[in-house]
């Protein structure tokens, strides 16, 4: 069995997640491959052939050309599995490469079980065991599903290719910057968080008491700050900061993927949810089940004392 | 200027989900549902760029793919401000997998030539993240997926995709296109009753999925399950004083949080 392995490079870097795509092909007993647009001086570290298309030629972003060097990789290589992290580069662009294929695709893999995939869904609540309808799959893998141990080591072997074609007459303009302003919550010892459960915004300012009695900071999940009931800058998430403090504590946080990544590696971490099957409990050390805010004044109470 | 919205019915995720007789999707007994939270968000900024168009010129079209009880989807859209609907009447669409799905829309959209196309980036049930690209495939449009900004002028679409660590890539890109719409992209409104009202008159147009015609599904799936939970953490319930209590045990014990504290 084959893999060609997508690997990702995003403004100067390869993402750190592309050590989970050796991780996977391991899992699976897959001989690999990889496939990169990116630059010769920065390379992922593994045996095996790399195809490389330039960035410079290829742009950040332009999934026609990005496609174009992941098809000439495949027709090259031959693979069963086209293997992509199912983040915003993979689930952008593996759609299209199993479209021009015509093959199955399978996403944002959470497990391996007899050659078949395990796959979240409802929000991260339940699993689906799926398996390709056709002899080639693309894949995505969630991110952190399969951890990667130690250090990868070797030299992949490089065969530069060159898009043929024009691309997607898509025009990419440049990036703009995270809100900066605020406090880093990656130093914080303590974080308390508020989801969508705590209700409205006026029961901010309670989970920021708590947050304080606990001498900590104040944190959220994204539809909080979506709602525009705390800063952006507070946002733990995927796409906010990722934080592992010595304590979180999830306050009406169901625990979307996006929520997780970013707090899963907290030390110690106390959810409050009135659903006991809610996806947080997954990572939870603690699951209080409760009305939050009842829970939250009992508890800021008790720390008062 | 022709626009289509796709939205999805999905249930509640706060439910509690249970396999269905055939044991590869949820049973659908006892479930409440509702338009898919990131299709709220494409139906508002297809609505915005028809007011920004002038209403006149613009022909906003919702379409749902399932059976009967997703025409309330199509409602509410309809009553926050689109033209008018399309049902493709589907009692099995719950077995389809994206690629048969976007097929059908596209078999739709093909001799409509919508000049733009937007939808949610996901749905929070199924979660594939494939629909709006393999549609955008299918059609032969330009796609931008995760869009948390969107604006037209001069024929230009200015999008900005939202990357890990709260980054944007900002894009520019000719129509015909497909959005799909992120979180956060806008703020959906609410449905107003007068508007609920006019929204009754406004025409759902049906299609049968064997006029559509239907593809050959790519994927498999063979089974519907709650994951087995990793930790073994520990579960509290009770009244809320009592709670308080023991986490504050807890943390004294567990944590260096409380160290110090009597």
């Amino acid at each position: 069995m084959k893999a060609l392995l997508v690997f990702e490079y995003r403004r100067g870097k390869l993402t750190e997640a592309n050590l989970e795509l050796l991780s996977f092909a391991s899992g699976l007993g897959a001989q690999r491959s990889g496939v990169l647009v990116g630059e010769e001086a920065l390379l992922p570290a593994f045996e095996g052939r790399l195809y490389l298309g330039d960035i410079a030629k290829c742009k950040e972003y332009d999934p026609e050309l990005h496609a174009e060097i992941v098809l000439q990789a495949t027709q090259q290589e031959n693979p069963d599995y086209i293997v992509f992290i199912h983040s915003s580069y993979g689930w952008d662009l593996a759609p299209r490469v199993a479209a021009k294929l015509k093959i199955a695709q399978v996403s944002e893999i959470t497990g391996l079980s007899d050659g078949k995939f395990e796959v979240g869904c409802c929000n991260g609540k339940m699993r689906r065991l799926v398996r390709p309808g056709t002899p080639k799959a693309v894949l995505t893998l969630q991110e952190g599903a399969f951890p990667f141990a130690g250090k990868s080591e070797g030299t992949p072997e490089v065969e530069t290719l060159v898009p043929a074609g024009t691309g997607s007459g898509l025009e990419f303009a440049g990036y703009e910057e995270a809100e900066k302003r605020g406090i880093d919550l990656a130093n914080a010892e303590v974080i308390v968080s508020a989801g969508r459960g705590v209700g409205k915004k006026e029961n901010i300012p309670a989970i920021a008491e708590l947050a304080r009695r606990l001498k900590g900071e104040l944190g959220a999940s994204r539809p909080v700050v979506d709602a525009g009931w705390v800063e952006h800058y507070r946002q733990v998430g995927a796409t906010g900061q990722v934080v592992s403090p010595k304590l979180y504590v999830a306050c009406g946080i169901s625990g979307a993927m996006q929520h997780l990544i970013g707090m899963r590696n907290s030390e110690f971490i106390v959810a409050v949810n009135k659903d006991k099957d809610a996806p947080i409990s997954e990572v939870a050390d603690v699951m209080v089940i409760a009305d939050v805010m009842p829970f939250v004044a009992a508890l800021t109470e008790k720390l008062r004392k | 200027m022709k626009i289509l919205v796709c939205v999805k019915q999905v249930p509640d995720m706060a439910s509690k989900f249970k396999p269905n007789a055939a044991n590869v999707w949820f049973d659908e007994t006892d479930l409440a549902f509702r338009m898919n939270e990131y299709d709220e968000y494409a139906v508002e900024e297809a609505i915005r760029l028809k007011e920004q168009l002038d209403s006149g010129s613009a022909d906003l079209v919702v379409l749902s793919i399932g059976p009967s009880r997703v025409v309330e989807a199509v409602k509410k859209a309809l009553a926050m401000g689109c033209d008018r609907g399309v049902h493709i009447r589907d009692d099995e669409s719950y077995l389809k997998d994206p690629w048969q799905i976007a097929s059908l829309v596209a078999a739709y959209a093909k001799g409509e030539h919508f000049d733009i196309v937007f939808t949610g980036m996901q749905s929070l049930d199924r979660g594939s993240a494939q629909v709006g690209p393999t549609l955008a495939e299918a059609l032969g449009y330009s796609c931008v997926t995760t869009v948390i900004g969107f604006s037209l002028e001069g024929g230009v679409i200015t999008a900005k995709r939202e990357l890990e660590g709260g980054a944007k890539g900002v894009i520019r890109l000719k129509l015909p296109a497909v959005i799909t719409c992120q979180l956060g992209l806008n703020t959906p409104r609410y449905p107003t009753l007068p508007n609920i009202m006019k929204a009754r008159k406004k025409e759902i147009a049906v299609f049968e999925v064997a006029e559509l015609g239907v593809e050959n599904p790519r994927t498999v799936t063979e089974r519907f399950f709650a994951p087995v939970k990793k930790g073994c953490g520990l579960v509290l319930e009770g009244e809320a004083a009592a709670l308080a209590g023991k986490v504050v045990e807890i943390l004294k014990q567990s944590t260096i949080v409380l160290r110090g504290q009597p």
